[in-house]
């Protein structure tokens, strides 16, 4: 028993402290927040641009414009293709066909990582802006405001705050989905893992270790996704 | 008659969604300063026709001639025109995630009618008017349903509109607040806003319209002054509407 406990403790200062590694499970780390937020910022861009020219398009009552139609058009052969296939593909579609000359891996698991979040998220805020009364619009539109201005000023306001449990769920996926980039050879925190047990021969500490360091990020993202949600609602009371 | 020599000129007007035909040929109009009730029973048309005057619906066909201008042509700028018709509905709609001043300003800030001091200074005074100022910075949650309806009227006056449309604007409050609204549509008659009011409120019409409308199925049966078609009725559906809400 105590012979378990010592290697235990061998294989941590293997794993972890010799070489200075814990350095490496860092950078990796950083890596792979950078890699969330960057993807979640884009994914939020392209998501709302998507819900706004869906949702335009299932309340217009008057004719639709050509445009509409085909921005909309497009906007659904997105959310198709980039839900119907897997986002590890996407992620080597994007490294090794589209972007097969640049060697900014980082930029590259954004991109891949970004536009698939979008998908999701256009669908996500789609459903928030379609679960506010259609007065609202309606009382907007009649004081002469644009439908611009009217959904920047109170419909996504309010549909972000419905939404806000939704949207953390997303940036909590993705930042364990960002373990995939490992496969475009990018270092994040699961990559460092595999180059480390390489070194070490150990497979324990490593892979135990950063399942550890993804659990615990993840019920720090839970915590403030609670504090920020009560937060915004206490402004209604 | 192009209908130029009315404020507000409806001519044939007709909306149908889908097949179901709700407005069938309305003409009518309202002059400036009149206050035009418009009674009947529900699903008869009436808020239909209220909404179709600011184009929140758009005609199936007909004309709509607001001073002077055809709102129903595609090439005018409808949010102009709205900016110059104020509307009250039923249900307030205020913005919940602004403050009652947020709620006021936000419109003639955003269409460039005033600056951001002369909007809250307006804000400011129109609020003392309905006697609402200490709720100023308030969210509409925290708020009764008169002094929603009466901070919704607020919104719509200081976009300073030459029409008010009032879609029941008493039906969804309480018994208790529905005088407190009514007395600030009151003032805002003796003012001489034009007003186009679909109401239940009978006592209210009688006391306030200039010319009361009565709808049933999509048609307007019968008109005249509130004397008249209160106290002399001809329209056997008009009758029978009375008897039930009188």
């Amino acid at each position: 028993m105590s012979d378990f406990f010592y290697d235990l403790g061998s294989q941590f200062y293997q794993n972890f402290i010799e070489a200075d590694r814990w350095r490496r499970y860092l950078d990796g780390l950083g890596i792979s927040f950078t890699v969330t937020i960057g993807a979640l910022a884009l994914g939020i861009v392209l998501g709302v641009l998507v819900a706004i020219v869906r949702s335009s398009y299932e309340q217009k009552q008057t004719k639709k414009s050509g445009w509409l139609k085909f921005v909309n058009a497009i906007c659904k052969i997105y959310i198709t293709v980039i839900r119907g296939t897997p986002m590890m593909v996407q992620l080597l579609i994007m490294n090794f066909v589209i972007f097969q000359s640049s060697r900014n891996l980082v930029g590259i698991a954004i991109l891949a990582l970004g536009i698939n979040s979008g998908a999701y998220v256009s669908e996500i805020i789609r459903s928030g802006i379609m679960s506010i009364d259609r007065g609202q619009m309606e009382a907007g539109r009649s004081l002469g405001l644009t439908y611009g201005v009217v959904m920047q000023n109170v419909i996504i306001p309010q549909a972000v705050k419905n939404i806000l449990p939704a949207l953390g769920n997303e940036m909590i996926t993705l930042f364990k989905d960002s373990s995939l980039v490992t496969v475009i050879g990018l270092a994040d925190l699961t990559k460092v893992a595999i180059q480390i047990q390489a070194k070490t021969y150990q497979a324990f500490m490593p892979f135990i270790g950063i399942a550890c360091i993804y659990l615990i990020v993840v019920m720090i993202l839970t915590k403030l996704l609670d504090a920020l949600e009560r937060r915004l609602r206490r402004s209604e009371r | 008659m192009n209908g130029n020599e009315h404020f507000l000129y409806i001519e044939h007007l007709k909306k149908a969604f889908g097949d179901n035909e709700v407005l069938h040929d309305i003409t009518n109009h309202i002059d400036k300063g009149e206050k035009i009730v418009i009674i009947g029973p529900s699903g008869s048309g009436k808020s239909t026709f209220l909404r179709c005057m600011n184009l929140l619906e758009i005609p199936t066909s007909g004309r709509i001639v607001f001073n002077g201008v055809d709102i129903t042509n595609e090439k005018v700028d409808i949010n102009a025109i709205r900016r110059q018709m104020g509307m009250v509905f039923q249900h307030f709609y205020l913005f919940p995630n602004l403050t009652v001043q947020e709620n006021i300003t936000l419109a003639p800030v955003k269409t460039g009618l005033m600056g951001k001091e002369e909007a809250i200074k307006t804000a400011e005074s129109l609020l003392r008017r309905v006697d609402l100022y200490d709720k100023i910075d308030a969210y509409p949650s925290s708020l009764s349903g008169g002094q929603k309806q009466r901070i919704a009227i607020v919104r719509a006056l200081a976009m300073k509109p030459s029409l008010m449309l009032f879609d029941e604007p008493t039906s969804a409050l309480d018994p208790e607040m529905v005088g407190e609204v009514l007395q600030v549509m009151r003032e805002l008659a003796e003012e001489g806003m034009t007003m186009a009011i679909v109401t239940h409120e009978m006592a209210f019409a009688r006391e306030v319209g200039n010319r009361v409308l009565f709808m049933d199925c999509g048609e307007i049966l019968e008109e005249g002054t509130p004397a008249d078609i209160f106290g002399n009725p001809k329209n056997q559906r008009l009758k029978d509407f009375l008897s039930k809400v009188l």
